[in-house]
């Protein structure tokens, strides 16, 4: 009962396994050191730089028209990425999890393609695809249709780049689940939407806000493919990342790291999100595994 | 409602899970189709359900073809090994789903779903777990609950996965003894697929064994253990010991021993193995006629009421195992290494 307990609650002390006190401390000051001048470290130096100039300076750089514009774009960027890839998602993992079909193996590995290659190529390709000298640029100009250098390449780069998150969270989770709830659903008379909203997705919920927190925050912090497609027109095609290192270039620190402190705040919160939602399904997880647990020791039915 | 099926076949890529299997089960009846993993019992209970597809054959429900008929449209009770039940719906809105997935024009009211779903709780005996999550209750309660969601739909037929298989011994034996009650009250036709022979013995009307995607024997729980229709079904149920053996005009040699085979009459130098039930072979401490074989006593099991011995045979390796009730050891005062005379009350030989 007490090793089961321990693994539950994950604090387990076991004086015959630990290392000597010296060591122990050895160790964790190595890490707390490595992650404070790594991670601690540039972060507090954002938002101090940010600041540096005061209150007015900060929030001028984040308010005037270029960088309120930049920031519309990401929001409009993230906007149209996200869903299309939730949607694209849950669609490929519903596939890949409930059915068998020739060609599985190779739709995992072209989900994983984004994370293979470079975000450069990834623009690239699509300058290549639809730029001015692109397989379909005499089309779209023909029909006045720009994508490279403007909003639509963006949203497509960004896209691209973010289009594993949701599908690679939610493969193994429903891949573990099976399909055993939804047959049972089928069985009582639901339809497939029915089955889908009432019975799918209550149950994938949290792996589900995982990966669009994940996809979203990258798709917000985007630079590679994205600064290949945009053309950098400050004022049209500027998102957060590229307004931030063409301030950079320019000599502005504190505007840049005003900017940069809000892309800062984006990640912190993400962390945090996403800490909550491990934690809340963790905490499920654990509930089955102690019904489980009961099921080993429970009086007659 | 009547289930028919006629010609099944169905094989998952060179696996033959259904070679030709056609059976009837009536109106009313309980019946088990029991077999080994890998029979194909689990897929043809799918396929009933329309869950699975069958390569070839046909599916009638009550006389019509439902071969092509939707899961949904079936009106099947499908109970899952490991229960299925919604994890993030109370246990009352477990009940209710199938209600309320109804469209608009045929679901009942709120109340009548309400109305209706605590009659179901309480058929199943857990009327007061109606507001609990499924992760609160115990195996035995979820399966219970299980079935009252797939009788909420008032199915013509209700179909059973192995439904005791993830249960503990003791409470896998009360549910089933629940279960026979409960079919003894509502008399829906029920198929279970179970691989435990004792739970099929002991629930069902009748038994359809299988094996390797054909159908071994049907009949009625007697009738397939007192009378195993071919050597996989009499090695399947129960224990056996098993001997191989010539038959000569009526009679399995066996070394210098010899068992009547009547049924083999007109056979001579067939090879064949004779079959004996363990608890079918009596005990002496004194050979009582010619009829007795010799053999020492190796191993001694006590485990409940019955006394489990295994003996030798001076003659040859084989091992005998005998089932004796508790009661005999005091009367043969048995101890391993003594020496004892064994007679087959009855067996029955196959010819190989």
């Amino acid at each position: 009962m007490s090793a089961g307990a321990g693994s539950l609650t994950g604090v387990v002390s076991n004086k015959a396994t630990t290392e000597p006190f010296a060591v122990r401390v050895a160790l964790i000051t190595t890490a707390l050191l490595f992650l404070s001048l790594f991670l601690v470290l540039p972060l507090v130096a954002v938002f101090t730089e940010a600041f540096a100039r005061g209150l007015d300076v900060y929030f001028a750089a984040i308010t005037e028209p270029a960088a309120a514009h930049a920031i519309k774009l990401t929001l409009i960027a993230a906007a149209i990425a996200v869903p299309c890839n939730v949607i694209f998602g849950l669609a490929a993992a519903w596939a890949i999890a409930k059915f068998a079909f020739r060609g599985k193996q190779l739709l995992i590995t072209l989900i994983d393609l984004p994370f293979a290659v470079s975000p450069v190529i990834a623009g690239l390709i699509y300058v290549l695809l639809f730029g001015a000298r692109g397989w379909f640029g005499d089309w779209l100009f023909e029909n006045d249709l720009r994508i490279v250098f403007a909003v639509p390449g963006i949203v497509l780069a960004t896209m691209f780049v973010t289009f594993p998150f949701v599908a690679r969270e939610l493969i193994p989770l429903m891949q573990e689940q099976g399909t055993e709830h939804e047959e049972a659903a089928l069985t009582l008379g639901a339809n497939g939407w029915q089955t889908f909203f009432r019975v799918t997705l209550p149950s994938i919920k949290w792996g589900l806000l995982y990966g669009i927190i994940l996809c979203n925050a990258r798709a917000m912090g985007e630079f590679g493919a994205v600064s290949v497609v945009s053309g950098k027109i400050r004022g049209q095609t500027n998102t957060m990342p590229l307004h931030i290192e063409i301030l950079y270039n320019e000599y502005q620190f504190a505007a840049a790291f005003a900017v940069a402190s809000l892309l800062a705040l984006l990640a912190l919160v993400t962390l945090i999100l996403k800490s909550a939602l491990e934690w809340k399904a963790a905490r499920e997880h654990e509930l089955a595994v102690r019904a489980a647990y009961a099921d080993n020791q429970e009086s007659p039915p | 409602m009547s289930i028919e099926v006629r010609n099944l076949q169905k094989a998952f890529g060179n696996f033959i899970a259904l070679d030709n299997v056609s059976l009837d089960f009536p109106t009313g009846e309980l019946v088990a189709l029991l077999g080994p993993s890998g029979c194909g019992k689990t897929t043809l209970l799918r396929i009933i359900a329309g869950l699975e597809q069958a390569d070839a054959g046909s599916v009638l429900f009550h006389g019509e073809d439902a071969t092509d008929v939707h899961v949904r449209k079936r009106q099947v009770g499908f109970v899952f090994q490991h229960y299925a039940l919604f994890r993030h719906m109370t246990v009352f809105d477990n009940v209710a789903f199938g209600l309320t997935v109804r469209p608009r024009e045929t679901r009942p009211p709120k109340p009548e779903i309400a109305k209706r779903v605590h009659e179901l709780l309480k058929l199943v005996q857990l009327d007061w777990l109606a507001d609990r999550y499924p992760h609160q209750l115990s195996g035995g309660q979820r399966q219970r609950i299980a079935l009252a969601r797939a009788l909420a739909v008032q199915p013509k037929v209700l179909l059973l996965d192995e439904p005791f298989g993830a249960l503990d011994a003791k409470v896998r034996k009360d549910l089933r003894r629940w279960l026979r009650k409960l079919h003894d009250e509502i008399h829906v036709t029920s198929i279970f697929v179970t691989h435990d022979q004792e739970e099929a013995m002991e629930v069902s009307d009748r038994i359809v064994v299988m094996n390797k995607g054909r159908i071994e024997q049907i009949g009625a729980p007697e009738a397939i253990y007192n009378d195993p229709a071919s050597p996989f079904v009499y090695d399947f149920i129960g224990q056996v010991n098993l001997f191989h053996s010539r038959v000569e005009q009526g009679w399995a040699h066996i070394g210098e021993y010899k068992l009547p085979a009547p049924e083999h009459n007109g056979v001579s130098g067939a090879e064949a193995i004779a079959y004996v039930r363990p608890h079918d072979i009596e005990l002496r401490t004194q050979p009582d006629g010619d009829d007795f074989i010799p053999a020492i006593v190796e191993n001694i099991a006590r485990t409940g009421p019955v006394l489990h011995l295994e003996l030798r045979n001076a003659g040859s390796a084989d091992v005998i195992q005998v089932d004796l009730p508790r009661a005999e050891e005091h009367h043969l005062q048995l101890r391993v290494g003594q020496q004892v005379y064994a007679r087959p009350r009855a067996s029955k030989v196959f010819l190989r």
